[in-house]
């Protein structure tokens, strides 16, 4: 191999790359930040031109116009940039899935159809490529969710695990992570005739009957296991050890049935939603909706059971033939006006960057503005129980800030500044280090 | 997922067949007052269009309707060169893999096309005008590649792009060495395996083709010679495509995502006398763009994916971007039904890495890929003489807020936003009389059914009623439609 003249700062990244040296910096010693003469989008009110926020021990000190600047503070001067708070990407398998192709770099989806022990922080890898790369588009804080599938196609089991709520920067998941369980997954048993199969890539088709006998065996057993949750819920009540034998599936699923834990059920056709919706209520679960991408379909029954929705990319095509060809881009808006929470998730990984893109799209087809970023934002916070720490810019909260050139939704836009718990964090990612060691590539001789 | 498939696509072609038969007179048509985005000559604003017979017969800011022209007024609007996905598996009835032999060049993806695609309209919507409809990666080489424009309504002999050089897909890497496509049980994994078998196979067919090409070159030179009973040589289907591509008259659209592969091709290239015309997906292009660049190859790249395999890990989004600044024309394609239909977005992203210019990352998807294709004659920007092939937004194409109003071929306007959404109260109703009838069919021949089989049985058991979504009609409208 021919010497090459890479900047010293390149020959670096190199080294630090074949030690799987976590890619990200955050500066250490300091504790407090002053981002001044910045446009202000609190999300808890209008935008406050000319702001400061100020930022203290990992917190949101105080945000407004003409507040005193702390003289340890560092400054971050934003004339000319926009303030908001970091994005937060609801459905993810970031940490779980460095190469989706490579089953050796996956943990997304384990054997079995009933895994409600399984907890995603548990695999959650801290230096994975993703995360610096995903946090450089100003995506601050993600949630992994088992068993679920984007553009990286895994297929999961029925109860798929636990969800987990961290922070796209640190040096450990302890140090990451926001809250451990933050929703147990379902991915909602559907009723498909037609299926493609992968391994002989034809399409298989299987009686309605013999199709709907397995379904009904599916929503049978999930019912099952709610149930003897709740036995097993009040067996550990009495206290005995006798009465009961620890199980940690059951154990796993009592906050679920005690309504204390989230399900975050994945579903997309309208018959499987409104099964899950009639499920969840009868068995009186806090649910969730999941991709939805027939949500528009039962819109009532959403609002009526009040019932938040993580949509899944608004870049997708129509779910079937003669839907129009723009539904999923007019969804998010329909949802929205028919008074359903909203929040947008890639339900990926390399794509989660694209977060912004998919809630712009939304807008384009007549979404507002401010509730897109709301849906981007503040949303997900508030249906997974995060709102205390996440979402807007009030003091109290977790400072996961950025700070843009412009509409954070718009494909130009860039992420001038970065912090994830109140630490100012770089941007520089493997994406970035190879364009720059690339560009500096020599002509080769002739 | 794609439920009650097939009525669909009958009730579809039928509301959106009066769209395409309203234009096919074009005759005059001037579209007025829009800012252009012409990607040769800048942009023009207050701009119009004048377009005679499908082409662009006039492009400026101080033209006049002739007498009797149809006008399209895009006041507030965006013009834009109809978008050309330079990578699309739309149009194709059934598989877009013949992966059975390692070269499958016998296969013509021009044989399979299938107009009633709804992936074509929903491109379409998307503004794109243009497709380079290629073979799957499945082998070292595979089938030929046909450039279709996306006549919706047209059947497929009107598809294809007149005049455009067909093409013939290769692909190194992964895919045609079938690491993440393991060998259905029981069968034998397929030659090759690595890369370095992926070599071989190319270096293989082309010295089998150089020699048939020798046959017919010695047979067609005595012949004109005026030598008599000649008996000509055994055509070979799987090497004809090849002899094309070596004489030039066949491109070559080679997928591939690593830097070393890419080098090979090249070399192979070299060494048999033909060019490479586009290198696909080239995720690692940027790492020897220099190279690509010197050998006269396109660079047909993603936008930002990467991970999705092995191969991807290394991919970044400043790609398209670095290629371009090291001399290599450069496109951002699709691959896919939807990303074809954002591909306005995709190009964008390269103004934000690796800060392209807004028209250079127009031309990434206009001018670009329709040099690629060889047809810059005849589309990939508004000039005089073109195909009116044009996309026309609400606003600036490159922001993520624009929304395709209207999509002209040849000409004629082939998407409309407002007719599409005026037509949709006519298709639901259309629909629900359809799936009504079927329901009421359904229900009478269980009927019929029951009386027939068990006379006995009573008739008050209660009956479940039918779900909405209809599965229990959907097999029997699937049933009649094939």
């Amino acid at each position: 191999m021919k010497i090459l003249t890479f900047s010293s700062r390149a020959s670096a990244l190199i080294l630090a790359a074949s030690l799987a040296f976590p890619a990200w910096t955050q500066t250490a010693a300091t504790t407090s930040y002053a981002i001044k003469r910045g446009r202000v989008f609190t999300l808890a009110g209008p935008p406050i031109e000319n702001g400061t926020v100020l930022i203290r021990d990992g917190k949101i000190a105080a945000v407004g116009a003409g507040i005193a600047i702390p003289s340890d503070a560092q400054v971050i001067d934003a004339t000319g940039l926009e303030v908001y708070p970091g994005m937060f990407d609801p459905v993810t398998q970031i940490g779980l899935n460095e190469v989706s192709a490579v089953s050796a770099t996956v943990d997304v989806s384990e054997l079995g159809d009933y895994n409600p022990e399984l907890i995603a922080a548990t695999a959650v890898n801290p230096a994975s490529a993703h995360i610096p790369i995903t946090r450089a588009n100003g995506i601050t804080e993600v949630i992994a969710a088992p068993g679920t599938s984007g553009f990286d196609l895994q297929s999961g089991g029925l109860i798929d695990g636990q969800a987990s709520a961290f922070n796209l920067a640190g040096w450990t998941m302890d140090e990451m992570q926001i809250n451990r369980s933050v929703a147990m997954v379902i991915n909602w048993p559907s009723i498909q005739t037609r299926t493609f199969d992968f391994a002989t890539f034809s399409i298989k088709e299987k009686p309605y009957a013999d199709v709907k006998k397995d379904y009904d065996k599916s929503v049978n057993a999930l019912g099952d296991w709610m149930d003897r949750a709740r036995h097993y819920a009040q067996a550990k009540e009495k206290g005995s050890p006798a009465l009961y034998e620890r199980d940690l599936k059951l154990e796993a699923l009592v906050p679920v049935v005690e309504g204390k834990l989230p399900v975050l059920v994945v579903a997309d056709e309208a018959r499987d939603i409104r099964n899950a919706v009639d499920f969840c209520t009868k068995q009186n679960l806090r649910m969730i909706l999941g991709s939805g991408a027939e949500a528009w379909k039962v819109k009532d029954l959403l609002r009526d059971k009040k019932i938040p929705v993580v949509l899944g990319p608004t870049n997708r095509l129509p779910e079937q033939e003669d839907t129009p060809y723009d539904k999923p881009y007019t969804e998010p808006s329909e949802l929205f006006a028919a008074g359903i929470p909203i929040a947008f998730a890639s339900f990926g990984t390399a794509f989660s960057r694209r977060l912004p893109q998919y809630a712009g799209t939304a807008v384009a087809y007549g979404l507002p503005h401010d509730e897109a970023l709301k849906a981007v934002m503040l949303n997900a916070a508030q249906m997974f129980g995060l709102a205390d720490q996440l979402g807007t810019l009030e003091p109290g909260k977790l400072a996961n800030v950025i700070v843009t050139n412009g509409d954070p939704l718009e494909l130009q836009t860039q992420v001038r500044y970065l912090f994830i718990k109140g630490q100012l964090t770089s941007t520089d990612n493997k994406h970035r280090d190879l364009y720059e060691q690339y560009r500096k590539r020599p002509q080769p001789a002739r | 997922m794609k439920r009650a498939l097939f009525c669909a696509a009958v009730l579809f072609f039928t509301i959106c067949m009066p769209v395409a038969t309203q234009a096919q007179n074009p005759g005059t048509i001037f579209i007025q007052n829009a800012t252009l985005l012409t990607v040769t000559h800048g942009n023009i604003e207050h701009g119009s269009i004048l377009i005679r017979d499908g082409k662009i017969a006039a492009v400026g800011a101080d033209l006049k309707a002739p007498e009797g022209a149809a006008i399209i007024d895009a006041t507030g609007q965006f013009v834009m060169p109809g978008i050309i996905d330079c990578h699309s598996h739309i149009a194709v009835d059934g598989s877009v893999n013949e992966g059975g032999p390692a070269v499958s060049s016998m296969a013509n993806i021009a044989d399979v096309l299938n107009p009633d695609d709804i992936d074509i309209y929903r491109d379409l919507a998307g503004g794109v005008t243009t497709a380079n409809i290629l073979h799957g990666s499945a082998n070292p080489i595979g089938g030929q590649t046909v450039v279709i424009k996306l006549r919706w309504g047209k059947p497929a002999s009107d598809l294809p792009f007149q005049g455009a050089l067909p093409g013939i897909k290769f692909a190194l890497g992964e895919n045609p060495k079938r690491s993440n496509f393991p060998a259905l049980p029981g069968a034998q994994p397929r030659y090759p395996g690595t890369r370095l078998g992926v070599e071989e196979v190319i270096r293989q067919a082309f010295i089998e083709a150089r020699e048939y090409k020798k046959q017919w070159d010695d047979y067609n030179q005595r012949k004109a010679a005026g030598e008599q009973n000649l008996i000509p040589p055994r055509r070979n289907v799987q090497l004809d495509p090849l002899v094309g591509v070596m004489e030039g008259k066949r491109y070559v659209h080679a997928h591939c995502y690593r830097a070393d592969e890419i080098l090979m091709l090249i070399r192979v290239a070299n060494e048999f006398g033909f060019k490479v015309r586009t290198f696909q997906h080239v995720l690692e292009g940027y790492r020897i763009a220099d190279e690509i660049a010197a050998s006269g190859a396109g660079g047909s790249t993603f936008s930002d994916w990467w991970a999705y395999k092995m191969e991807a890990f290394d991919a970044i989004p400043y790609n398209a971007a670095l290629m371009t600044e090291r001399g290599v024309i450069v496109s951002v394609n699709s691959d896919d039904a939807q990303e074809a239909r954002q591909l306005n977005q995709e190009a964008a992203k390269s103004m934000k890495n690796g800060g392209l210019s807004a028209n250079d990352a127009l031309k990434l998807i206009t001018l670009n890929p329709a040099i690629q294709l060889g047809i810059d004659a005849r589309a990939g920007s508004i000039d005089v003489g073109k195909d009116a092939d044009l996309a026309i937004y609400n606003r600036d194409p490159l922001s993520v807020y624009a929304v395709v109003q209207k999509t002209l071929i040849d000409g004629q306007v082939y998407f409309d936003r407002q007719k599409d959404i005026a037509a949709r109260a006519t298709l639901a109703a259309e629909k629900q009389t359809l799936l009504d009838k079927e329901k009421k069919a359904a229900e009478a021949k269980k009927a019929e059914e029951k009386s027939e089989k068990k006379p006995e049985t009573k008739p008050d058991k209660k009956k479940k009623p039918p779900q909405d979504d209809g599965e229990s009609v959907q097999s029997g409208v699937a049933g009649g439609a094939r």
